[in-house]
């Protein structure tokens, strides 16, 4: 079972002056289990698109199918969907609000009608999944360092137990440190709980370290989909829409350029390496074989 | 001596009890040098709490130090008198766009420090066209700071902090907010004001790839600088930097990587052309 | 987009009115709120009428914003006419079940309703045609006389154009916030009252948080270049009363005068 949009159209302020089309036809499928990134510049829709994956968005015209069920129809239950489709908003320590961190994370599970003590537990699970150390559950959110402040409101959305995670920008305003360790969380999740995870970054080299499947978002449409290797295969179309690609892509094609037999595939730091190696031994030999 | 000049500078958070006794103290600054030569692009690296931020808001007088001295501008920040002059020597730029901009127009904010300081109305115009030009956000002049993007409002910040004709100014993680094309505007107008303007720059992040061009990099961990150097010196401590968690850049790495497999690669490489360069030097291909 | 609201409703044109000094704007339009209010008679009617289709077409603004105003205001407008209509006590014209309808009714509900109507199109001109910090400018410098006596007019100001500043910034906040807690299954519409309010809690904690996090930046901002309060500071838009302005005190002045004038001398019933 899957995500389905169907040529789904969304504009702000229709009919006045302002009137921006922040989605333009977006048709997409997200199969169950997916580690998706969607990738593109401030204004490219990607925000507006994840929010219409759970429905605190309307679409203007086109559907969003869950699991086979229109989202939009009369007995569609949205809170039943949000339940299912949790999203972790940009700078989510913005929303924590109680007093201690543990009555925080219990606000999901008790909204979608658990009882005191189930809700506990989830909070209890959510909080050890984010690395959160016991001492500080009954603590108040607000005295917490930044990154801290941002697990705990991701726990927030994991005690929900969604079966799909967005997470949008979940990294912004983090040191490296930090965003390793958000980015390291969010990828363990995926594989253990093996629950689809949909990451919105403007990142490309955080983002071709973890994803298996690139949405490119530009103007509102889709630009570019598939997995990091055939996206960034476009690092010129890229870089003309303002993105980049990692930095080892563009190294690879200038040196491929330059008559040297490499990978241009290779998007990692890792992959690079191994095909430079390859590479240079490899010639090394052929420049043997042209002097004789 | 330079422009600023920090002498064993200690800063201590102390958080109280509702009796007012002392609950903690949080040690900051750990006896801290700091000499910076008027003119200078220099650029503070840590990770958060590292002390960083804290060093910057010293240079503004917006704290004052626990122990030791710091100069700006042969001023000293500690005297009361000297806080206004310090301010209007050593601007200050802050990571947050949104809660730094003033008025509803651009003109108008921008012209908010000179209105401050006293200046004469016909010359606050002049500096507001002038800074304004400076970051090329002349055309923006009329807009709201709302309908702006995140780094067209770091552009009207530094605009601001311009207009008040500062020898030097000091960026505190203001790429921190903002996107790849946002981050790049506004490293690229710090770096034109330091060479058309020779206006002193103190940069302060946590993105390695936005000091390469640096005159010279500060690494700070746990309130002390740990390193100190040109980015060549800085970068070609690879192991060092990842024990202070910072990012190291991509071609960076690569580098390292192939020079310890045994290939004829220096230390301390800082862009991807340079690795291309080595690289097709290896492999004997045009060079 | 919420930050597109723009406060005030702004109407930017290029016209004499929107360049006139906001004080002037400021009183004019209180005399003639004032001279709304003791017209008396067909004559000063016609004069209130003609000088503010005069200075509409002055101002450029299309006639269809001035009217958006109005809607606003339909409701209470009914209400008025028709507590006018059936309370005059008077010579009555119709009769039906408990209501009656008496010729001094009918004629007050008609001049209450235009009375509303031309107080509501005289303030929008005045908003249409200003900033908001030109308005801020203009008061401040109008109740400047009251810092003498203690009360600290450029902080009030300089509030004013801050909030103004944040607002926008604040709503869209509030929107981001709720979204972020609907997503973790709040409700923020069923209920009954006493819910309701509690439900609110996760929406205004955040929101009180952040615009205190939001104020002390900006303090420490506003520090940071050097603001002492208004103590020796100068002004990039001086205030400057300028020929047109003075022109301007002399027409409002000399309308008022015409007003009264209809007022004491031809009284002509309606």
């Amino acid at each position: 079972m899957s995500i389905i949009l169907d040529k789904v159209n969304y504009v702000y302020s229709e009919e006045t002056a302002y009137r921006i089309q922040a989605l333009k036809d977006v048709s997409l499928t997200i199969e169950d289990g997916q580690f998706i990134g969607i990738i593109g510049h401030t204004g490219s829709g990607k925000s507006t698109l994840i929010q219409h994956l759970n429905g605190l968005m309307k679409a203007t015209s086109g559907t969003i199918y869950f699991h086979g069920q229109d989202i939009y129809d009369e007995d569609f239950d949205l809170r039943e969907l949000r339940n299912r489709v949790g999203l972790v908003f940009q700078y989510p320590e913005h929303q924590l609000f109680e007093t201690t961190i543990f009555d925080d994370v219990c606000f999901g599970p008790k909204n979608q009608g658990l009882t005191k003590d189930e809700a506990g537990l989830r909070a209890f699970e959510a909080l050890r999944n984010v690395g959160m150390p016991e001492e500080l559950y009954y603590q108040s959110p607000f005295d917490l360092s930044g990154g801290q402040k941002r697990r705990v409101a991701i726990a927030g959305v994991l005690a929900m137990k969604p079966e799909v995670l967005i997470l949008d920008e979940p990294t912004a305003g983090l040191d490296p440190a930090g965003r390793d360790e958000i980015l390291d969380l969010v990828a363990r999740m995926h594989k253990e709980r093996g629950i689809t995870v949909i990451l919105v970054s403007h990142s490309m080299e955080d983002v071709a370290k973890y994803v298996e499947r690139i949405i490119v978002m530009n103007q509102g449409s889709v630009m570019l989909d598939g997995n990091p290797k055939e996206v960034f295969r476009h690092y010129l179309e890229l870089e003309a829409v303002g993105l980049a690609a990692p930095q080892v892509t563009y190294l690879m094609h200038e040196l491929k350029s330059k008559g040297l037999m490499v990978d241009t595939d290779a998007t990692t730091v890792a992959e690079a390496r191994a095909s430079l190696l390859e590479a240079l031994t490899g010639i090394d030999a052929g420049k043997a074989d042209f002097h004789r | 001596m330079g422009i600023i000049k920090a002498k064993q500078l200690v800063h201590e958070y102390i958080r109280r009890d509702e009796e007012g006794n002392v609950e903690s103290i949080q040690t900051a600054l750990d006896h801290v040098d700091l000499d910076v030569q008027q003119g200078d692009f220099i650029a503070i690296l840590g990770h958060n709490g590292s002390g960083k931020s804290t060093l910057a808001k010293h240079i503004n007088a917006l704290l004052m130090p626990t122990e030791g001295s710091l100069w700006v501008d042969g001023m000293d920040v500690s005297k009361e008198e000297n806080i206004l002059p310090v301010r209007q020597t050593a601007g200050m730029v802050f990571q947050n766009p949104d809660n730094q901009i003033i008025a509803s127009v651009v003109e108008e904010d921008v012209g908010f420090g000179p209105e401050n300081i006293g200046v004469p109305t016909d010359e606050i115009w002049q500096r507001v066209e002038e800074s304004l030009k400076a970051v090329g956000m002349l055309k923006y002049r009329h807009h709201s700071p709302n309908k702006l993007s995140g780094g067209q409002k770091q552009r009207v910040a530094i605009a601001g902090v311009v207009a008040m004709q500062p020898k030097c100014i000091v960026l505190d993680e203001p790429t921190a907010m903002l996107d790849p094309n946002g981050r790049k505007e506004v490293i690229r107008t710090a770096h034109e004001l330091n060479k058309k303007k020779g206006v002193t720059i103190i940069l302060i992040t946590h993105y390695m790839e936005e000091v390469v061009d640096a005159d010279k990099v500060i690494v700070m961990d746990e309130g002390k600088v740990v390193m100190q150097g040109s980015p060549r010196e800085i970068f070609s401590q690879v192991g060092t930097l990842k024990e202070y968690r910072l990012d190291v850049p991509q071609v960076t790495i690569l580098a390292d990587l192939l020079r310890q497999s045994g290939l004829d690669i220096p230390l301390g490489v800082l862009t991807r052309e340079e690795l291309t360069g080595h690289i097709l030097r290896i492999a004997q291909i045009g060079a | 987009m919420l930050r597109d609201i723009t406060l005030g409703q702004y109407y930017p044109a290029n016209s004499v009115i929107h360049k006139l000094d906001p004080r002037v704007k400021l009183f004019s339009t209180m005399i003639y709120i004032i001279s709304l209010f003791c017209f008396k008679g067909i004559a000063a009617l016609l004069t209130a009428t003609v000088f503010l289709i005069a200075v509409i077409r002055t101002s450029k603004v299309p006639f269809r914003f001035m009217v958006k105003g109005l809607k606003a205001i339909v409701i209470l407008m009914i209400i008025t006419a028709a507590f006018n209509l059936f309370l005059t006590p008077g010579e009555p014209l119709v009769s039906f079940w408990i209501f009656t309808i008496t010729a001094e009714g009918l004629k007050n509900a008609i001049l209450m309703a235009i009375r509303l109507t031309y107080l509501i199109l005289g303030t929008s001109i005045m908003t249409l045609t200003t900033t908001p910090n030109q308005l801020t400018d203009g008061l401040e410098k109008s109740l400047m006389p009251l810092s003498k006596i203690g009360v600290p007019v450029h902080a009030i100001a300089m509030m004013m154009s801050i909030a103004l500043r944040f607002i926008p910034i604040l709503i869209e906040e509030t929107d981001k916030i709720m979204k972020a807690q609907m997503a973790r299954g709040a409700d923020f519409v069923s209920g009954n009252l006493l819910q309701r309010v509690k439900n609110m809690i996760p929406l205004l904690v955040p929101l009180f948080v952040s615009a205190f996090r939001r104020a002390d930046d900006l303090a420490m901002a506003m520090e940071a270049r050097c603001y002492n309060g208004g103590e020796g500071r100068t002004k990039m838009k001086p205030l400057h009363y300028e020929r047109r302005d003075r022109l301007a005190y002399l027409i409002v002045l000399g309308y008022f005068a015409i007003v009264l004038v209809c007022r004491t001398f031809l009284p002509f019933p309606m």
